[in-house]
């Protein structure tokens, strides 16, 4: 993975500018020794690693604004960081660049019921968002998989999704407003507790622009009322074709379910092997859940398992207790553990149209055999959010490089059928030099130019999103 | 000027000399009345692919709602974020356009539950002021890939851009709606039992409160979607937690039902009033307060009390008067003030350096943002 040489006077200056963070922030915020910066040099992508000039942890607002004035004047790149989950690299630093981690800033700072909202720092994990209004009857909606990790200032940075946006959407639709620093220092506020912007929408373009445009040190998230229960169903198929027609079908009968799932063949036997949650031997399995009464979920499930039943299913299960509704997701949610448990393993994010689903699998298993690469696939089959899994040995030397254009490969499938190459982990670096499969340049200019407003210098988080050439000339003024 | 294709679009913008005001349907009156060559949408039109299976649906931005809105019910789906359709409001005729509605972000009373019209904007393809044919997202529910220039599109009234074509997720329709009534609460109770309603689990699609008819009898509206059983359900649930706050009916006619809520999405009541019209966008429990200090003639809350409606004499400037109140107000019938709520310094510079990056000449409905 090609990255920017690092600008060898930031390197030089070194000395002072830990000396100047240090001025600025509490005793032990800065770091720089090699074996503290450590654990910060790459995220969840870790394939890739680099160590970083220093690493901040500020514990408020007002620290970052002074970091960041300092690295503006120095003229040093800035990696914003949440929690390092990122699987497409956001935050991999380079060696000139100082890390910004926004963890030690958790507070809750207003919980608002009647107006069904919460303020929180952004450091604070995704799961104790809901955590903190909980016992109330309340919960933040979005729901990646690593929600027990991950910050909400990069589920900002990548709009993140999860498995529940078929019904309540992804970051995006579900912030309100953001405190964030320009990198010159400057604070501004975005949106608020109200709804809609008053002019552009400037909030729209920060959620999901990768750390590039400010650091967002707060957030006004939009709480909702937990539902009186949820219960899923699981279906299994011996055909993937079929499968995504039973999902067409039950979209099109006006049953919106909160999530639906699908496991194909190697997916199905990996988690199996490893968690024993009793899934049937078959091509594919779909896990669909809906919510609401108890009353209400039947009626729900009875119109589903109608239309599966005209399909076919090779089994069907339907929950009648939470124990069994826990064994039905059991599978679903350790499929990134067994997948593990065989090999290391890349995890793609690319997004289809979901009539395209069958002629995509059926390339991405062709595929798997002209590479000689496992893959597995675990999708969001409502919104055709796609979670291939390639195993790979990254001991064995080459394996890596062929893993990659593998992914690569089926990225670029997923753009040719009407898709996109990520639904809901971002571009960082893994897809950044994919984006010309998707975007025209003018399409790719239109973007670099909002940078441009928001950071001049092409400081922030420089090297990520968009390919390196393309930026180039913005990344060296 | 009328482009019969984006191209034609692109080459008339490419080529223009002069300030152009941007119309779809024109009735919305998007652009400020002046003397400018028009650009009229109107001719991009047709539906260009629509999955109901996928919940997708891709039109040219002059394609009328009508159209979409029919192709969309002979699938038993919706536009979900119900468009406004604001020409009796407006004093205005023509066919509101596609374009229009993602132009100016429009979204009805279900706003509330399940999001604006840039909630469900999936991909936008526009001209830009220098004539460029650009895009960004695309057709698929889930999308990161680069900067979300959708959401920037949506509410940039044409100051950006051109759109040629958009594409959006639909919904299904729902079998059955009801409306749950309260009469005779003041506001800030109205507002109070907006919130509990919304705060509850039973999935309320609509909250609005206002004045009906010659009797200014003051009535609080909650709607219910879904499956019959449903609906009955979460209609006879709604009536226990409530019942503190007085007597409920519920009202289960459809068609009295659409009615109901397209008098609160078209703003009705407005339309034969003389006054200027505003839309003001606060928290919920903020918005009595300001009401009461308002100077109104009349107002009408939707989206829980998020949402102020604004019949007020042309002299009033509410703006002045909402001054230490979060939120904003778009002047959307009248004269004499900006249509626009004023921003904070640091965020007009972003939006104009944003203004400048995508219409460096200034050419694209100049002086309507700012």
């Amino acid at each position: 993975m090609q990255m920017p040489i690092p600008n060898p006077s930031v390197l030089a200056n070194k000395h002072r500018i830990v000396r100047r963070l240090s001025a600025v922030l509490p005793k032990g915020s800065v770091l720089d020794d090699l074996m503290e910066t450590r654990a910060y040099e790459c995220d969840a992508l870790t394939a890739y690693r680099c160590a970083p000039l220093a690493v901040v942890l500020p514990a408020s607002t007002k620290e970052v604004a002074a970091v960041l004035r300092i690295c503006f004047e120095e003229g040093v790149p800035v990696i914003p960081r949440g929690s390092g989950t990122s699987l497409a690299g956001g935050a991999l630093p380079t060696a000139d660049s100082v890390v910004l981690g926004v963890a030690k800033m958790n507070d809750v700072i207003e919980v608002d019921y009647e107006n069904r909202f919460i303020r929180v720092q952004s450091g604070r994990t995704n799961l104790s968002v809901s955590g903190a209004v909980e016992a109330d009857g309340f919960f933040y909606a979005p729901d990646p998989s690593s929600q027990l990790a991950c910050a909400i200032a990069g589920n900002i940075a990548m709009n993140s999704g999860g498995a529940h946006c078929l019904k309540y959407g992804v970051t995006t639709n579900n912030l309100l407003g953001v405190t964030m620093v320009m990198m010159d220092g400057e604070i501004v506020e975005f949106g608020g507790a109200h709804l809609d912007a008053g002019g552009l929408d400037l909030l729209g373009i920060i959620c999901g622009s990768e750390g590039q445009l400010g650091v967002v040190t707060e957030a006004t998230l939009r709480i909702l009322r937990k539902p009186e229960g949820a219960r899923p169903v699981l279906i299994g198929f011996d055909d993937n074709e079929v499968a995504g027609a039973c999902v067409s079908e039950i979209i099109k009968a006006g049953v919106l379910p909160v999530a639906i799932e699908f496991m194909d063949r190697p997916c199905i036997r990996a988690t199996e092997a490893f968690a024993g949650a009793g899934y049937p031997d078959c091509e594919a399995l779909l896990i669909i859940e809906v919510e609401g009464s108890p009353q209400e979920i039947d009626a729900q499930l009875a119109r589903i398992t109608e239309i599966a039943r005209a399909h076919n299913p090779v089994e069907l299960r339907e929950s009648k207790s939470d124990e069994e509704s826990a064994r039905i997701w059991l599978g679903r949610k350790s499929a990134f553990g067994a997948m593990g448990q065989i090999n290391d393993y890349m995890c793609l994010d690319g997004t289809i149209p979901v009539s395209q689903l069958p002629l995509v699998l059926r390339r991405i298993s062709e595929m798997s055999a002209e590479y000689g690469l496992d893959v597995g696939n675990v999708f969001h089959a409502g919104d055709g959010n796609m979670h291939p899994l390639i195993l790979f040995d990254a001991n064995k030397p080459g394996d890596l490089e062929k893993c990659e254009a593998f992914g690569a490969d089926i990225l670029r499938l997923c753009v040719e059928v009407g898709g996109c190459l990520t639904g809901e982990h971002g571009v960082g670096i893994e897809k950044r030099d994919l984006m010309i499969d998707q975007y025209a340049p003018d399409d790719l200019n239109i973007q670099m130019a909002v940078k441009d407003v928001f950071d001049p210098k092409w400081l922030l988080n420089p090297a990520k999103v968009f390919p390196l050439a393309s930026s180039e000339t913005r990344r060296s003024v | 000027m009328k482009p019969e294709n984006e191209a034609e679009l692109a080459q008339m913008v490419a080529n223009a000399n002069a300030a152009l005001q941007v119309v779809g349907g024109g009735s919305r009156r998007i652009g400020l009345p002046q003397d400018c060559d028009h650009l009229n949408t109107s001719l991009l039109s047709g539906i260009t692919l629509y999955e109901p299976g996928a919940l997708t649906l891709v039109a040219q931005a002059g394609t009328s709602v009508s159209e979409i809105e029919k192709a969309l019910e002979s699938e038993g789906q919706r536009l979900a974020f119900e468009p406004a359709d604001h020409r009796a409001l407006m004093q205005t005729k023509g066919m509101p356009t596609i374009g229009g509605i993602v132009a100016t972000n429009t979204s009805g009373p279900r706003r509330i539950s399940v999001g604006a019209c840039r909630d469900f904007l999936l991909g936008v393809r526009f001209v830009d002021g220098m004539g460029r044919v650009l895009k960004n997202g695309g057709r698929v529910m889930k999308n990161v890939t680069g900067y979300d220039l959708v959401k920037l599109m949506a509410g940039s009234y044409g100051t950006l851009g051109v759109l040629s074509e958009v594409s959006l997720k639909v919904l299904p329709i729902a079998e059955r709606a009801a409306t749950v009534t309260i009469a005779g609460l003041t506001d800030v109770q109205a507002v109070r039992v907006m919130s509990a309603a919304l705060g509850s689990p039973y999935d309320v699609t609509g909250a609005a409160h206002s004045q009906v008819g010659d009797s200014a009898q003051a009535l609080t509206m909650l709607r219910l979607e879904g499956f019959e059983g449903s609906v009955t359900y979460r209609a006879q649930k709604l009536r226990e937690l409530l019942a503190p706050f007085g007597s409920l009916d519920i009202v289960t006619d459809d068609t009295k039902v659409q009615a109901m809520w397209r008098r609160v999405r078209d703003v009705e009541g407005f339309a034969a009033k003389t006054g200027n019209v505003w839309k003001i966008s606060v928290k919920p429990s903020d918005a009595p307060e300001l009401v009461a200090r308002l100077g109104a003639d009349e107002v009408m809350y939707d989206w829980g009390g998020g949402l102020i409606w604004a019949l007020a004499p042309t002299e009033i400037d509410l703006r002045a008067v909402m001054a230490g109140t979060a939120g904003h107000a778009t002047l959307v019938r009248g004269e004499g003030f900006a249509k626009f709520h004023p921003e904070p310094a640091a965020v007009a510079a972003l939006s104009a350096g944003i203004r400048q990056k995508f219409d460096p000449r200034g050419f694209l409905n100049p002086g309507l943002m700012g």
